[in-house]
């Protein structure tokens, strides 16, 4: 609640500096919602947000897909966490957007570029804490569970991926929010499709309240989707905690 | 009857979760003696001390320190952490002369009393390690060398050797009474160990748990001029220990 | 180590040669390509000038950022009343893709080292700030309480032992907002108008002089990826984990 009387005072701080047109680009509060209001049943806007809903899904998706077993193989066969454990670490905190350039010279200016895109953007860091959370799992889970008898398929899905399961979804937390992040920048470079073409088309014509209300709205779905995965994050740890 | 240095009365304390740590406690240590504070967990033995040293409030009652009531922390007592407390970043010289870094003592003196008890508790040579290069024994001693060097009446100890192994723990017993016998100190202790409340104290206050009340005070007839080996094979060592638990037992 | 890296090393770039050779488009040249128009911008300076023309608004943006941000983490640790304003922004700035607002900052500051160091900025901000502030409030309430049983004011608790403690966080963060300040500018010179390393990358992407647009991108990455290691080394040196 306190989180919330904070954020309404900057809400009022916006009405203010907005009505005394303290700069010119920035718009009364109230009329940013009033825009967000107005440009969110339009048809512009709801192709743009599939084209950007679908590619950042496409790309989050292969980056589960090749992440998250790509970490697991590197932290239980250790001559290939060695070899890429480097790359891997290099390109988590590169500027992959310095990428982008060479993947519209191959792939073409359109929404493949995009998916690839947040496929780069997210797949390093759910790589990495995902090798992180299988290589800390616990190691007196496992041996108690080899000492039972346990398989080699029931020690990974009974035990292993369980174990890391905090860390795997702080990575996916991590990789998702750089998936929006790899959707808003690819498409701004790529500049014709989704919101990345929208962003453009308002700030060229100085549609500063439809701006505002859209990075307001982009903002939102890259709070809501981080939060969603947290609440996640927050149901596994209570199992963490007793490690 | 030797007189009291520090005494509490009616010393009572909730806390914000609605828990009742402690009712009604009445104490009184005598100067110049090792006191303990014996009990199981959730007993609030932690808690009476930490309010003896100022660093929690309390809701009801009082503390006097040689006769006058106290409200926080003051120079005539000092606390030794259960988790050593050392700043990771400061090499042991610093942080024993930590107190008196804290006084505005300067550098010199303050870097001369503590190379002093450095020695005394057994570090010579280690003035300049950090505490990440040491034993949980070795830091502890650092804890206690720290609290010594401020020359303080009162030493507070909430449970300074559980976090060592056993070995150790009995070689710290030994060099405390050791070290004890060459300070006019008084300690007040907290453990949950009958066999160390026993070797090392010449008062046992039992508290029992929620809330946290005395149930009874012993004083162990143990004579501390015989060997350590002997002590723990001692009839009345041995007695004390076994009254003690016939009476702890109904909490566990 | 040494011959594991080599191997990744090499393994790296044979497949990137291979990879180079095959025809699936003349956009991706192979690395022996690359690699030695890498050397041609090199000694030709055309590459040194972009760097010094890159360089300067990171250099810029990184250090305003790390002075302002650092107090301003360091407020939000110890005052409750700033940690409340604050902190629900940077929580949110953290997630937010702030690079939608870049192509904004030009029509504010046109499209000078203004524009450019303040994407810096927006980029590193957040993360310096929120590193700063959790190092502050992640002080072990032991130490703390271990210094008031000495009789310490508040003013010694501050300066002996919450600041020493953040240390080792901030000067994580101030890593993590390098890394943040590479991407900014990057990004910044795609869009704005582009200068310096941004630029060679555009134009030789216009020429469709592949080698060289791809022996920049890696240079950039190359770089950024050396800094921020070395970083890390003095960042372990410093503050050692035990």
């Amino acid at each position: 609640m306190k989180t919330l009387l904070s954020l309404v005072v900057w809400f009022v701080l916006w009405e203010i500096a907005g009505r005394l047109k303290l700069s010119t680009i920035v718009p009364p509060f109230s009329a940013v919602i009033e825009a967000m209001f107005e440009i969110a049943p339009t048809e512009k806007f709801g192709k743009a947000a599939i084209i950007t809903l679908r590619s950042f899904g496409l790309g989050m998706g292969l980056a589960l897909v090749v992440g998250i077993p790509l970490g697991i193989v590197m932290a239980r066969v250790k001559g290939i966490g060695r070899l890429l454990g480097m790359w891997v670490n290099i390109f988590v905190s590169a500027p992959i957007s310095a990428l982008v350039p060479i993947l519209m010279a191959v792939l073409g200016i359109g929404e493949t570029t995009v998916v690839v895109t947040v496929f780069l953007f997210a797949v390093f860091v759910i790589t990495l804490d995902t090798q992180v959370g299988i290589t800390h799992a616990d190691r007196s889970l496992v041996e108690m569970a080899r000492s039972f008898g346990a398989k080699r398929h029931q020690l990974y899905t009974k035990v292993l991926v369980l174990s890391a399961l905090p860390e795997i979804l702080a990575g996916v937390r991590l990789g998702a929010i750089r998936g929006v992040k790899g959707v808003v920048i690819g498409q701004l470079l790529v500049a014709i499709i989704g919101v990345g073409e929208l962003f453009e088309v308002y700030s060229n014509n100085f549609l500063m309240e439809e701006f505002w209300a859209l990075v307001l709205i982009v903002f939102l779905f890259a709070f809501a989707i981080s939060e969603a995965i947290a609440a996640l994050e927050r149901r596994v740890e209570y199992y963490a905690a007793s490690r | 009857m030797t007189e009291a240095i520090v005494e509490v009365k009616g010393i009572g304390k909730t806390y914000d979760s609605g828990v009742e740590a402690l009712r009604d406690v009445n104490l009184s240590f005598p100067k110049g003696q090792l006191s303990t504070l014996l009990g199981p967990s959730g007993c609030g033995k932690t808690t009476l001390l930490k309010i003896i040293a100022g660093l929690l409030p309390r809701n009801a009652g009082q503390v006097l320190v040689k006769g006058k009531p106290v409200d926080g922390p003051g120079p005539e007592r000092a606390f030794v952490f259960q988790d050593f407390a050392l700043l990771p970043w400061a090499s042991v010289l610093r942080n024993v002369a930590f107190g008196l870094e804290l006084r505005g003592e300067p550098k010199e003196k303050r870097e001369e009393v503590a190379r002093k008890y450095i020695a005394e508790v057994g570090l010579k040579g280690f003035e300049h390690r950090y505490p990440a290069q040491l034993s949980g024994g070795m830091r502890q001693r650092v804890g206690l060398a720290r609290a010594l060097t401020v020359d303080a009446d009162i030493i507070l100890m909430d449970e300074p050797f559980s976090s060592v192994d056993e070995q150790t723990r009995r070689k710290f017993q030994e060099d405390l009474l050791d070290l004890l016998r060459h300070h006019q100190k008084t300690v007040i202790f907290v453990t949950h160990s009958i066999e160390e409340a026993a070797y090392l104290s010449d008062q046992i206050a039992l508290l029992s748990p929620r809330p946290g009340r005395v149930s009874k005070i012993v004083r162990p007839n143990v004579d501390h001029s015989r060997s350590p080996d002997e002590i723990r094979r001692d009839r009345g060592y041995l007695d004390t220990v076994d009254e003690i638990w016939g009476m702890l037992r109904q909490y566990v | 180590m040494r011959r594991w890296q080599i191997a990744s090393f090499a393994l790296f770039f044979g497949l990137w040669e291979l990879t180079g050779r095959w025809p699936v488009s003349p956009a991706f040249p192979p690395f022996s390509n690359t690699f030695l128009a890498l050397i041609e911008m090199i000694r030709d300076g055309t590459l040194g000038k972009a760097y010094l023309i890159t360089a300067q608004p990171l250099a810029l943006g990184i250090v305003l950022c790390a002075v302002a941000g650092i107090a301003f983490g360091i407020g939000m640790g110890l005052s409750r009343a700033i940690e409340w304003l604050s902190l629900p922004v940077f929580i949110i700035l953290q997630a937010a893709p702030m690079a939608a607002i870049i192509p904004l900052l030009t029509y504010m500051y046109g499209i000078g080292l203004t524009s450019k160091v303040l994407a810096v900025i927006m980029l590193a901000a957040p993360v310096i700030v929120m590193n700063s502030y959790k190092g502050i409030r992640n002080t072990p309430p032991s130490l703390l309480q271990m210094c008031r049983s000495f009789q310490g004011t508040r003013v010694q608790e501050v300066v002996k032992i919450v600041l020493p403690h953040a240390a080792a966080l901030i000067f994580t963060g101030l890593r993590l907002g390098l890394a943040m300040g590479f991407i900014g500018i990057v990004i910044a010179e795609l869009l704005i108008t582009p200068t310096g390393i941004g630029d060679l990358i555009s134009y030789h992407s216009s020429t469709a002089d592949y080698p060289k647009m791809f022996a920049t991108i890696a240079s950039i990455v190359a770089v950024a990826a050396v800094s921020l290691h070395l970083l890390q080394r003095v960042e372990f040196r410093l503050f050692p984990r035990d």
